[in-house]
C-alpha cells in the first residue's frame, strides 16, 4: 500500500515507514512468503502432533482476521465473538449429523445461521455507545454458551461427537490430517485476503471513518447504523466458517470451546497485532496460538503474560506492534515537488 | 418555489433553555446567507437541526420542497445538504485523502462483492475516487502534502481539507460553520474567492461567521440571531443599521430607547 | 415469599459490587472491567488472611469474619487505587476502545495472577457460616443470611451518608457533572478519583469475603459472572447513580429468583443478561437515570 511514500513529507509524529525490517512487512509480498511457509511447514514436520497445532492456529487466525473487521476497522470492541464461532460449529455439526452430510454441504445453512447471529446479536445493541456495546457483546457470548449447554438439540455439556468429514470423494477422504491442513490454510488464505481487500474498499474506509468520528461520517451521509451492522455481519460470517473447520478439525463441538477466554484470546491477537492492520492481525494470531507451544513450561504463567502484555501494549503502543499506517502514494511527480515544497515553508 | 432551503419557525430545546426559538429563513440557489449572532445565540444548534444532529421540538425544514425535519443525518446528507463543524471533525488516523473519499461515500459504484475480488468495476470506482479526491483538493487550493494523515497538518491545511471533503459530497447546500475561525488574514481572502467559486458551482451557501468584514463582503443575505429567535434578516447594508442589530452586539442604551425585541 | 426473600439476600450482594461499577463510571466514564475481579480478589484477600491466623473457634466466626472483612477492605481497595493510578489514569483522554481493552486486560491479569499463585482449582473458604434455618413469614431464612444482609446494608447507608455529607462526597459529585470546572474550582480531581476506586474496590471485597464465607467455595473465575451481573443491576437502577445501584441489584435479585422458578435454575444467567439487553436497548438511562441528550 504505501512502498513508494516519500518519507520526507510524513509529519514527525507519526513515524514514517523506514528501516529494514518495516519496510520488509509492508511489502507487497509478505502475503506470498507466509503462504508459501505456510504450505511448506508440512514437509518439515508432519506428526500429527505438528498438524493438529497448525490447524488449530490456522483457524485461529482466521477468528482473528474476522474480529479484526470488527473491531480494527470499525472500532466495536466485541468481547462475545467466539459466539459467531459457536453457532457456526454447531449449525454445521447438527445438520452434518442429522442428514449424514458432508460437512461441505452445510455450508450454505451455515452462513444463513451466522449472518441472522450477528444481525440478531447486532441489530439490538449497535446503537448502544461503544462500552456498553462491549457488556453486552460479552453477556450475548456468555448467553449462547450457557445455551448450548442446555439444549438437548446442542447434545448438552458433552457436546456433539462424531460429526462426518469436510468431504469424501471415492477413496479419497479430506478429513486426513494432511489434506485437512491444506483445506484450512487455503480457506484461511482467503479470508483473510477478503477482509485485507474489504478494508481497502469504500466499506472498508466507510467503518474506518465511523471508528474515527461517527458525527463526522453520518454528515458526509454515510449510514453509521448499517455499516455497523455490516462490519457485524462480516465478522460473524468469518466466526462462522471458523467453526466450520474447527468442528471439522476436531469432529467434536463442546460448550467448554466456548468460554470467554476464548474471546479474550482472540481479541488479544487483533490487539497486539495492530488494529486494523491485517498483516499484523495474522502476526499476533500466530504469536499468540503458537507462542504457548513454545513455552509449554510457563503454561501456568501464559494468559498472566497475556493480561499484563495486553496493559502494556495499551499504555506504551495504543496502536498495537504493528499498526496500520496511514499513508497511501503521492500522486504525480510534479505534484509531488510542488507539496514538499510547501510542506518545507512551513517548518 | 426555487427556495434551495427552508427554515420555518424552528424550535429545539435542551431541558428549560430554548436554544432555538422561532427561526425562519430561506436559501434560494447560489446564494450566500450568513448566519451571525452572539456567541450562544442558536446557530450552530440551528445547524444541528438542520442537518438532522438534533431533533427540532417545532417546525419544519425544506430541501427544495421536500421536507426533511428530523430525519437522520446521514438521510439529509443524501438528500444533499452537507456541512463542516464548528470545530474541525476529520478524520485524524486517516490520510488527506481518504478523507475527502468520505464525502464521497454516497457515489457507490462498488459493493463489498467488487471489493473482495478486485473486479474491473472495483479498480475503475478505486480510480476514480482517487482522481475526484485530487480535483477537490486543488480546487480549494490544498497545497499540502495528501497522502499522509491528516492529524499532524497545519489548522489552515485541515480546514481546507474539511471543505473539500464537503464539496465532494457535491451537495445542492453547504453549511459552512465557522470557517474563517482561526485563520489569518491572507487564509481569510482565500476563504472569501473560495465561496465565491463555489457558488458558482451552484451550490447554495450558509455559514456561520463571527468575522463581520468577511461576513459582510461575502453574503448576500444575512440572518441575525439573538437568544434564539431570529431578530434581523436583509443585505448587508440593511443590517448594519437595524437598531436591534446593533443592540444585540452593543448592549441597550441607558435610556432604553431601543426597546423592542422584535422583528426587523 | 422464599423467592422474595433469595431475590433479597442475592440482590444485596449485587447491589454492594455494583455500586463500585457506578460509582467509577459516574466519576470517570470507565467501564471497570476488572471490577468483579476485585471482588473475587477480596475473596482470595480473606482466605488468605483467615488461613495465616490459623484456627479460630467456630464460636468466634462472625468476630472474626468482621476483622478480617475489614481487613480485605483495606487491601482490595488499595488493590483498586493502585489499578487505577498505573493502568487507567495513563490512558485519560485515550480513545476509549483503548481503555476498555485496557481493563480487559486488568481482568484477565487479576484473574490468572491469582490463579497462578493460588491454583486454579476452586478453595474452600476457612470458616463457614453455619446458623440455624427458622421460618419468617413463610419463607426459611438463616441466621448467616440476615447478619450478611445487615453488612451489607450498613455499608451501603454508610456509603450514601458518606457521599452526602462530607466534602469528598460533594467533589464526587461535582466531577460527576463536569470534571474540568471541578478542576478549576480547585478540586483536587485525582485524588477524589483514586478515593472513589478505594470505596468501590473496597465493597466489591467486602462482598467476597462475604461471598465466600457464606459459600463456602472461592475459585479465580467466580468475579467474572457477578461482575456482568453487577453492571447489568449497575444499568437497571441507572449508571452512575447511586441509590439506582442499590435499587437495581434488589431488582435485579428478584427478577433472576423469580426467572430462575419459572425457567429452571440453568437458566438463571440467561434470563439475567436478558434483562441487560432489554434495558440497555429501551431504557439505557435505567430506572433513576435521567434523559441526556447528547450534544454534537
Amino acid at each position: 500500500m504505501s512502498e513508494n511514500v516519500d518519507t520526507t513529507l510524513a509529519p514527525k509524529k507519526i513515524r514514517p515507514p523506514s528501516g529494514r525490517v518495516s519496510r520488509l512487512f509492508e511489502s507487497k509480498w509478505l502475503g506470498w512468503v507466509a503462504l508459501a511457509i505456510a504450505v511448506a511447514a508440512p514437509f518439515v514436520n508432519a506428526t500429527p502432533y505438528a498438524l493438529n497445532i497448525m490447524t488449530t492456529a490456522a483457524i485461529f487466525v482466521l477468528l482473528a482476521s474476522g474480529l479484526n473487521i470488527v473491531v480494527g476497522y470499525c472500532g466495536l470492541l466485541d468481547l462475545g465473538y467466539i459466539a459467531f464461532m459457536a453457532v457456526g460449529a454447531y449449525t454445521s455439526g447438527i445438520v452434518a449429523k442429522a442428514f449424514d452430510l458432508p460437512l461441505l454441504f452445510t455450508i450454505p445453512v451455515v452462513l444463513v445461521m451466522t449472518v441472522l447471529a450477528g444481525l440478531i446479536i447486532g441489530a439490538p445493541t449497535l446503537r448502544l455507545r461503544s462500552d456498553y456495546l462491549a457488556i453486552v457483546t460479552l453477556g450475548f457470548g456468555e448467553i449462547t454458551r450457557i445455551t448450548a449447554n442446555n439444549l438437548a438439540i446442542t447434545g448438552g455439556p458433552s457436546g456433539i461427537f462424531g460429526i462426518p468429514g469436510i468431504l469424501k470423494i471415492g477413496d479419497f477422504d479430506f478429513q486426513q490430517p494432511a489434506v485437512f491442513y491444506y483445506v484450512t490454510i487455503l480457506v484461511v488464505a482467503g479470508f483473510v485476503l477478503a477482509a485485507a481487500r474489504l478494508g481497502k474498499s469504500r466499506l472498508g474506509r466507510a467503518w474506518r471513518f465511523v471508528r474515527e468520528d461517527e458525527d463526522a461520517a453520518e454528515a458526509m451521509g454515510i449510514h453509521t447504523y448499517k455499516v455497523k451492522l455490516l462490519a457485524y455481519t462480516f465478522g460473524a460470517i468469518w466466526g462462522g466458517f471458523g467453526g466450520v473447520l474447527f468442528a471439522g478439525h476436531l469432529s467434536a463441538v463442546a460448550p467448554t470451546s466456548f468460554v470467554f477466554l476464548q474471546s479474550a484470546l482472540v481479541l488479544m491477537a487483533v490487539v497486539l497485532g495492530g488494529m486494523g492492520n491485517m498483516r499484523g492481525v495474522v502476526i499476533g494470531a500466530l504469536v499468540i496460538s503458537l507462542l504457548p507451544e513454545l513455552l509449554r513450561d510457563l503454561a501456568e504463567y501464559r494468559y498472566l503474560a497475556f493480561g499484563v502484555l495486553l496493559i502494556v501494549v495499551m499504555l506504551f503502543r495504543p496502536q498495537g506492534f504493528w499498526p496500520a499506517r496511514g499513508y497511501e502514494p503521492e500522486r504525480k511527480p510534479a505534484e509531488e515537488r510542488e507539496a514538499v515544497a510547501v510542506a518545507g515553508e512551513q517548518r | 418555489m426555487s427556495a434551495v432551503l427552508e427554515v420555518k419557525n424552528l424550535h429545539i430545546a435542551f431541558g428549560g433553555v430554548k436554544a432555538v426559538d422561532g427561526l425562519s429563513f430561506d436559501v434560494h440557489a447560489k446564494q450566500i446567507v450568513a448566519v451571525i449572532g452572539p456567541n450562544g445565540a442558536g446557530k450552530t444548534s440551528a445547524f444541528n437541526c438542520i442537518t438532522g444532529f438534533y431533533k427540532p421540538t417545532a417546525g419544519e425544514v425544506l430541501l427544495k420542497g421536500a421536507a426533511i425535519t428530523g430525519k437522520r443525518p446521514a438521510d439529509i446528507a443524501a438528500a444533499g445538504v452537507s456541512r463542516t463543524f464548528q470545530n474541525l471533525r476529520l478524520f485524524p488516523d486517516l490520510t488527506v485523502l481518504d478523507n475527502v473519499r468520505a464525502g464521497m461515500h454516497l457515489y457507490g459504484g462498488q459493493n463489498w462483492a467488487d471489493a473482495i475480488f478486485h473486479t474491473p468495476r472495483f479498480k475503475r470506482s478505486e480510480a476514480a475516487y482517487t482522481e475526484e479526491a485530487h480535483r477537490w483538493l486543488d480546487f480549494v487550493g490544498y497545497t499540502g502534502p495528501r497522502g499522509v494523515p491528516i492529524r499532524n497538518l497545519a489548522y489552515g491545511q485541515q480546514k481546507q481539507v474539511e471543505i473539500a471533503r464537503a464539496l465532494a459530497r457535491k451537495s445542492d447546500l453547504l453549511l459552512l460553520d465557522e470557517p474563517a475561525a482561526g485563520l489569518n488574514y491572507s487564509e481569510k481572502q482565500r476563504l472569501l474567492e473560495l465561496c465565491h467559486r463555489i457558488r458558482n458551482l451552484g451550490t447554495a451557501i450558509v455559514l456561520i461567521e463571527h468575522d463581520m468584514g468577511l461576513v459582510m463582503e461575502v453574503s448576500e443575505r444575512i440572518v441575525v440571531m439573538n437568544f434564539g429567535r431570529e431578530i434581523a434578516e436583509g443585505t448587508p447594508a440593511e443590517v448594519k443599521a437595524n437598531p436591534a442589530v446593533i443592540e444585540a452586539y452593543l448592549g441597550r442604551d441607558e435610556d432604553g430607547e431601543v426597546q423592542s425585541h422584535g422583528d426587523a | 415469599m422464599q423467592l422474595i426473600w433469595d431475590g433479597l439476600f442475592v440482590g444485596s450482594f449485587y447491589a454492594l459490587i455494583a455500586l463500585g461499577y457506578s460509582m467509577v463510571y459516574g466519576i470517570i466514564k470507565l467501564l471497570n472491567f476488572a471490577h468483579g475481579d476485585l471482588y473475587m480478589l477480596g475473596a482470595f484477600i480473606g482466605f488468605a488472611v483467615l488461613s495465616s491466623l490459623g484456627g479460630i473457634p467456630a464460636s468466634l466466626s462472625i468476630g472474626a469474619l468482621l476483622v478480617v472483612l475489614l481487613l480485605s477492605m483495606l487491601l482490595t481497595g488499595t488493590a483498586g487505587v493502585l489499578i487505577e493510578r498505573f493502568a487507567y489514569r495513563p490512558l485519560r483522554g485515550a480513545p476509549r476502545l483503548a481503555v476498555l481493552i485496557t481493563a480487559v486486560g486488568v481482568s484477565f491479569s487479576l484473574e490468572y495472577g491469582i490463579s497462578a499463585i493460588a491454583g486454579p482449582n476452586p478453595r474452600s473458604f476457612p470458616i463457614r457460616l453455619e446458623g440455624e434455618v427458622f421460618n419468617l413469614i413463610g419463607a426459611r431464612v438463616s441466621l448467616p443470611q440476615i447478619v450478611l444482609m445487615i453488612i451489607a446494608g450498613l455499608l451501603m447507608i454508610g456509603l450514601n451518608g458518606y457521599i452526602q455529607n462530607t466534602s469528598t462526597g460533594r467533589a464526587m459529585r461535582s466531577i460527576a457533572l463536569d470534571r474540568n470546572a471541578s478542576l478549576l474550582m480547585g478540586i483536587n480531581v485525582n485524588a477524589v478519583i483514586t478515593r472513589t476506586f478505594f470505596i468501590g474496590s473496597a465493597l466489591a471485597g467486602a462482598a467476597g469475603v462475604m461471598a465466600g464465607a457464606y459459600y463456602g467455595k472461592i475459585d479465580f473465575l467466580m468475579g467474572f459472572i457477578i461482575g456482568l451481573k453487577a453492571f447489568t443491576a449497575a444499568v437497571i437502577g441507572g449508571i452512575g447513580n447511586i441509590k439506582g445501584a442499590m435499587l437495581g441489584g434488589l431488582v435485579l435479585g428478584f427478577v433472576e429468583a423469580f426467572g430462575a422458578q419459572w425457567f429452571g435454575g440453568q437458566w438463571r444467567d440467561v434470563f439475567a443478561f436478558a434483562v441487560l439487553i432489554l434495558f440497555l436497548t429501551l431504557r439505557p438511562t435505567g430506572i433513576l437515570g435521567e434523559r441526556v441528550t447528547e450534544r454534537v
